[in-house]
């Protein structure tokens, strides 16, 4: 076993990462040996169950190790294994989209459509660009691309992508998507899943510092000859911790103290600067 | 240097938080107005959430309006007797305009009103002050000195029932339409989401004939106690104050404001009102030019039915 193409990661977390490396490896090596399915088994492990936010969080990386099982009576595939990674991040109840028309002379927003159940994060990581990996009925139906007129017109609502009234103007989603990938809480890496050997891969999926605390789902796929064999979901979380978490916990539980806190502390920081500013 | 601001949940450079702060406080303090109208779209430009942004820049304008209250009653320039009455009346005027805004969004279309309102009043108000600061420029260059208070002529408002002297303003009026601006000045604030200063600051000037040394004074006092009630108000009713946030704000708009208060000292009366006039009228003309121009990108998303 070897890396061949180590993933940019920052000198102190190296070490952690290499350990937690390893120690998955050998779990699904382990995991994939005792297992005796028939067709293509999928084994699953991420490099982190909790990501925890501190102070001085500026985003980070969660790494997914996938094993394809195999056994004896497994059909020889002739052109390898591709795979690919959805993520969704926490759901929010609500977005709504709004929409400037021209009135008069001037351009206002006018009209708006809401949607429901969406999530503000979205990733999909592929080992190949989603249109050479599979068909678009199939991406279709697994809800398996960025682009909301693919993935929301399937019917089947399982754990869909991008949820969005049927009969709203197409154009609503496909902005709710652009918007959001333009905050980088949407995107696509279309060479994001790397094959270390021909049936063990990784992938390493970014959250950026916006990305919102709560639970993601990892939803892993496996595909051969465009064709999807086995799939899996897990999932983490993004939480606050220490003073951070603290501190959403007062805002919400103990508003008013929280409120008053606040007006003290400015009226503190008045004063003093006042006083420290003192001359005639 | 990033920091996490826990309830809007992302990082933000510190430094750059410190800089708006002090850039936002500085003209706070020079002009005695809240500074509301600059920091929240900046935030908002920073990517942090609409409510929360309105909501944890009121903490950096209760600080700076203490730090130029306080600075202000030593030296004797804040007139407490009338700025106690305007309190009130914003206060009232807050209140009203909260359940207007509250009303008037459940029944319906609302933003236009408040876009056209804002462009118009900022507009208006901004450019009536630059001809008379212009005019004042112009006969003063010609060595004439025009009186901004002549003896024995008086607007007839000032002269209504229930009158008052307020000795530190020279000023001996009805306490109807003092009460009047600022139940309009809380109103509008809460309508359109802008602070009272904006407003105030012109109508005492112009409306009233407050000497320039009090006004400042005068109207951070009543910023300080409007602005406390709302960032109250955020925290309780909508949970959106970030106190990270508010925190870094205020060490950068404290000492802004400090040097704001000090400029403004040194700042001739004319020229004070020359550019006050200048910031207003850019306000009113950037809006204005948002609505008129086609936007690049037609859409926006906000998370909420």
């Amino acid at each position: 076993m070897h890396h061949d193409r180590p993933a940019p990661i920052r000198p102190g977390a190296a070490a952690r990462l290499l350990h937690g490396l390893a120690a998955a490896l050998a779990a699904l090596v382990a995991l994939a040996a005792a297992d005796t399915a028939r067709g293509e088994g999928l084994v699953i492990s991420l490099s982190n169950h909790q990501v925890m936010i501190t102070s001085n969080y500026t985003g980070s990386q969660i790494t997914v190790f996938g094993a394809v099982q195999r056994d004896e009576q497994t059909i020889a595939r002739t052109t390898g294994y591709d795979a690919a990674v959805i993520v969704r991040g926490p759901r929010v109840d609500a977005v709504t989209v709004r929409r400037k028309e021209r009135l008069g002379p001037i351009w206002i927003n006018r009209s708006q459509q809401t949607f429901m159940d969406i999530p503000r994060y979205l990733a999909i990581l592929s080992s190949r660009p989603l249109d050479e990996l599979t068909s678009e009925i199939m991406r279709m139906r697994l809800h398996l691309d960025l682009d909301p007129t693919i993935a929301s017109r399937s019917e089947s609502g399982e754990s869909g992508a991008l949820l969005y009234p049927r009969d709203a103007p197409p154009e609503y989603a496909e902005a709710l998507v652009r918007l959001r990938m333009q905050e980088g809480q949407y995107f696509e890496i279309g060479r994001g899943v790397t094959f270390i050997t021909p049936t063990i891969f990784r992938a390493a999926i970014p959250l950026p510092a916006g990305a919102p605390p709560g639970n993601y789902e990892v939803e892993t796929l496996l595909f051969s000859d465009g064709v999807q064999l086995s799939r899996d979901i897990t999932n983490f979380e993004l939480v606050k911790t220490g003073f951070e978490q603290r501190v959403a916990v007062w805002a919400e539980t103990r508003a008013a103290a929280y409120g008053f806190l606040t007006v003290l502390m400015a009226i503190f920081f008045g004063w003093i600067a006042s006083v420290i500013f003192r001359r005639d | 240097m990033q920091i996490y601001l826990p309830i809007a949940e992302m990082s933000v450079s510190v430094f750059l938080l410190l800089g708006l702060g002090a850039a936002v406080g500085f003209i706070s303090g020079l002009f005695g107005i809240g500074g509301g109208f600059l920091m929240t779209p900046l935030l908002i430009f920073l990517g942090i959430p609409p409510a929360i942004a309105v909501a944890s820049q009121m903490a950096q304008i209760v600080a700076s309006s203490t730090t130029s209250g306080l600075a202000a009653f030593r030296r004797k320039a804040l007139d407490i007797k009338l700025a106690s009455l305007l309190t009130v009346g914003g206060l009232v005027g807050t209140g009203l305009g909260i359940w207007f805004f509250a009303a008037a969004r459940a029944a319906g279309q609302l933003d236009i009103v408040i876009v056209v309102s804002y462009v118009t009043l900022f507009s208006v108000v901004g450019g009536l002050m630059l001809v008379e600061s212009l005019k004042e420029f112009w006969s003063s260059r010609k060595g004439k000195v025009r009186s901004r208070r002549r003896a024995g002529e008086h607007p007839a408002y000032l002269g209504l029932p229930l009158r008052m002297r307020f000795h530190r303003s020279q000023l001996y009026a009805s306490v109807i339409p003092l009460l009047g601006v600022a139940f309009f000045v809380g109103f509008a604030g809460a309508v359109l989401g802008i602070g009272g200063g904006f407003i105030m600051v012109p109508a005492l000037l112009y409306l009233f004939r407050v000497p320039t040394s009090m006004v400042v004074g005068t109207s951070q006092f009543q910023i300080l106690w409007a602005s406390t009630a709302a960032l109250l108000l955020h925290a309780i009713a909508n949970q959106a104050v970030d106190a990270v946030l508010a925190f870094i704000l205020i060490i950068g708009g404290v000492f802004g404001a400090q040097f704001g208060a000090r400029a403004s000292r040194h700042l001739r009366a004319d020229m004070f009102r020359f550019l006050l006039a200048l910031l207003i009228l850019g306000v009113g003309l950037r809006f204005a030019i948002e609505l008129v121009l086609r936007p690049t990108e037609l859409f926006s998303i906000a998370n909420g039915g």
